[in-house]
């Protein structure tokens, strides 16, 4: 049995503002992290590799320095991890990464599951799970918040909708994207942390995965940002102030004229 | 060949860029900025932050452009044989952009026995309806699903494809995409057309912060989308001739995913449903100070909703989370406290009749989308009006 996990690196703050006197864009912090929701599919895992004895490798597509993130994998019990760094991968967007990454886990052989984040905190799509299990060819559920058993064959999970809890059966090899707050990520243990200070990584490269040029990369990419702005409301308020009683009154008479 | 091209001419070495760098690509050598190129993800995030103008992404555009296509699609999505308010929302804004561009809008459903609802998706505005007809269709499913649509996409080349940004339809879409090997835009909040170049101008906040990006599919089709509910109207019934409708029944393709069971979530009133909303964001400042907020919507019949912030700290469940990735509200009556108004929240509240603001900061952007505004502490108001709303129900 063998699982794939897919990480990403992102910044470990959203907060970019717009800096209002020069118009420019300030980024408070550039430490990088593991996206969130892909910790709770590392810890799955984990997990699934204690209860089935799976083997699993870990997979990221980032610049050179991504490499700690997936040491930070190993550390927590992942059996090994592959980096796809390239130049020529910068830039992508979901379509280029989803092909980049099911090149980079075929170019290792065949998985029985892939586990990926639900979504990323940066880009907030949810897209690169249903894309990459199609540029796989396999069947894929978004959402699950835990799996009740795994065979060679057959996987059956949960995936809590707006409306309902299902339980699903998917024909394996599947993709499954997880939710957040599903399990609690385990620390790195010390034996860990010492096993992963020396385990060897994979690093390929666009040409170690068979992938064609034209589909990588900003030219890869059918999506293409033209503009960003910080968005102007012309919102005309009226301010509520005076005597905290005055406020008050105020307030119940608008919550007042709602209600009618 | 593409990359990052910082024109030495325009650059004046003020390293602005390098503080919007989250890559530590960028520094300055020679009083000018230079780009690492084994750091730098090509994010453009520097383009945007140079006041000189000095940085472009440049993009080599080697796919072909499409050949001429069949207008704008609306994905008509369905639970138990009825189209959801999203379907409706979506006709309404695919009218106007099909309008726009002078080209058809074909309302596209797929499910089983569906022939009767055919005509309220004429109703809300569709030239056309084209109906996927099928029993192994009945329930939604990714894989039949996508095999459906991807034949109809392949045979008659829409220009625009709008999904709904369900559950179902942020699964469905991707997925469909890749096989189009087509681009597809999450959650868009505004949506346009240019009729001369015929393409869409997709809208949503953007770099996980206070930022909005327009996005394109230059070439690649369909232009696909998809936009949460509560994002556009519900449109009025629409004049004009009856749509054409048409049924197909396309094959039965295997289903990898089995439904063992489903068992309904005791879910009752969603806040979403509230002609009253409280949203509370940070600056309510603890989880206990929630209380105040519970007993007010308790005395004045409202909803309690919450900012992401709040429901990431567990202070409160995800099912109050209001905002780009939880629900879109449109009360009449919408109290922000303690919220700052970071676009990702203003997605969620777009539809909201009044908006009244409560927060210390009179910088807060939540104010730029205010009716009224208070600025002051938000415990404080709350126990105010706490003590005024109990007293005159006692009198």
């Amino acid at each position: 049995m063998k699982i794939a996990v897919c990480i990403k690196q992102v910044p470990s703050t959203n907060k970019v503002r717009m800096d209002p006197v020069t118009n420019t864009i300030i980024r408070d912090a550039k430490d990088a992290v593991i996206n969130p929701y892909d910790l709770f599919a590392l810890e799955l895992a984990i997990t699934l590799r204690e209860r089935y004895g799976a083997y699993v490798t870990a997979f990221s597509m980032g610049i050179p320095a991504t490499e700690n993130l997936l040491r930070d994998a190993v550390a927590r019990g992942i059996d090994c991890a592959v980096l796809l760094t390239d130049r020529a991968f910068a830039g992508a967007d979901t379509l280029a990464t989803s092909y980049t990454l099911a090149k980079g886990i075929a170019s290792e052989g065949k998985f029985d599951l892939i586990l990926c984040g639900r979504m990323a905190i940066d880009g907030d799509t949810a897209q690169i799970g249903p894309e990459l299990a199609e540029a796989l060819g396999i069947p894929h559920v978004s959402g699950v918040t835990e799996i009740i058993s795994l065979s060679d064959r057959k996987a059956v999970a949960v995936r809590v909708t707006d409306s309902a809890s299902e339980t699903l059966e998917a024909e394996l090899p599947a993709l499954f994207t997880v939710q957040k707050d599903i399990n609690i990520p385990r620390m790195p243990s010390i034996a860990g942390i010492r096993k992963s200070l020396t385990a060897g990584f994979t690093l390929k490269n666009a040409a170690d995965i068979g992938a064609d040029p034209r589909r990588l990369g900003l030219d890869g990419s059918p999506t293409q940002v033209v503009r960003t702005f910080v968005p102007q409301a012309d919102k005309v308020s009226e301010t509520i102030a005076g005597t905290a009683a005055q406020k008050t009154a105020r307030l119940l008479e608008i919550i007042g004229e709602a209600k009618k | 060949m593409s990359g990052l091209i910082i024109s030495p001419e325009l650059c004046r070495g003020c390293a602005l860029c390098i503080s919007a760098c989250a890559a530590g690509a960028l520094s300055v050598r020679d009083g000018k900025a230079v780009a690492d190129p084994a750091l730098c993800t090509l994010c453009g995030i520097c383009a945007q932050s140079c006041i000189f103008g000095a940085i472009t992404v440049q993009k080599s555009d080697s796919t072909e452009k499409a050949p001429d296509s069949s207008g704008v699609w609306v994905f008509c999505e369905q639970a138990a044989g009825r189209f959801l308010p999203v379907t409706y929302e979506l006709i309404g804004k695919g009218r106007a952009l099909a309008q726009n561009l002078a080209v058809p809008l074909t309302a596209v459903a797929a499910g089983y026995g569906l022939y009767g609802e055919a005509g309220s998706l004429s109703a809300a505005g569709a030239d056309r309806v084209l109906l996927c007809d099928a029993a192994h269709l009945a329930s939604r499913s990714e894989g039949p699903y996508a095999d459906a649509l991807y034949v109809l996409i392949e045979a008659r080349r829409p220009d625009i494809f709008l999904f709904g940004a369900t559950e179902f339809g942020r699964s469905l879409a991707p997925r469909l995409a890749a096989r189009c090997r087509t681009g597809l835009t999450a959650d868009c909040t505004a949506l346009e057309t240019d009729p001369e170049s015929g393409l869409l101008y997709q809208t949503r906040p953007a770099f996980g912060g206070n930022l909005m990006a327009t996005i394109v599919t230059r070439n690649a089709r369909p232009q696909m989308v998809t936009v949460r509910p509560g994002v556009f109207a519900t449109p009025a019934a629409a004049s004009g001739a009856e749509a054409i409708i048409e049924v197909i029944k396309p094959p039965e393709t295997p289903d990898f995913i089995r439904l063992i069971e489903s068992q309904p979530l005791q879910k009752g009133f969603s806040i979403a449903d509230a002609d009253v909303i409280i949203s509370v964001g940070r600056g309510i400042g603890s989880k206990k100070n929630l209380g105040l907020v519970y007993k007010l919507a308790e005395l004045i019949g409202a909803s309690v909703g919450v900012s992401r912030p709040l429901v990431d700290m567990g202070w409160c469940d995800y099912t109050h989370q209001i905002g780009q990735t939880g629900l879109s509200v449109s009360p009449k009556l919408l109290l922000a406290c303690g919220i700052s108004g970071a676009i990702q929240h203003l997605a969620g509240i777009g539809g909201a009749g009044t908006v009244v603001a409560i927060n210390s900061d009179p910088d807060a952007q939540i104010f730029s989308v205010a009716d009224y505004r208070l600025v002051g502490d938000c415990t404080e108001i709350l126990s105010a009006l706490i003590d005024a709303v109990s007293k005159n129900t006692e009198e």
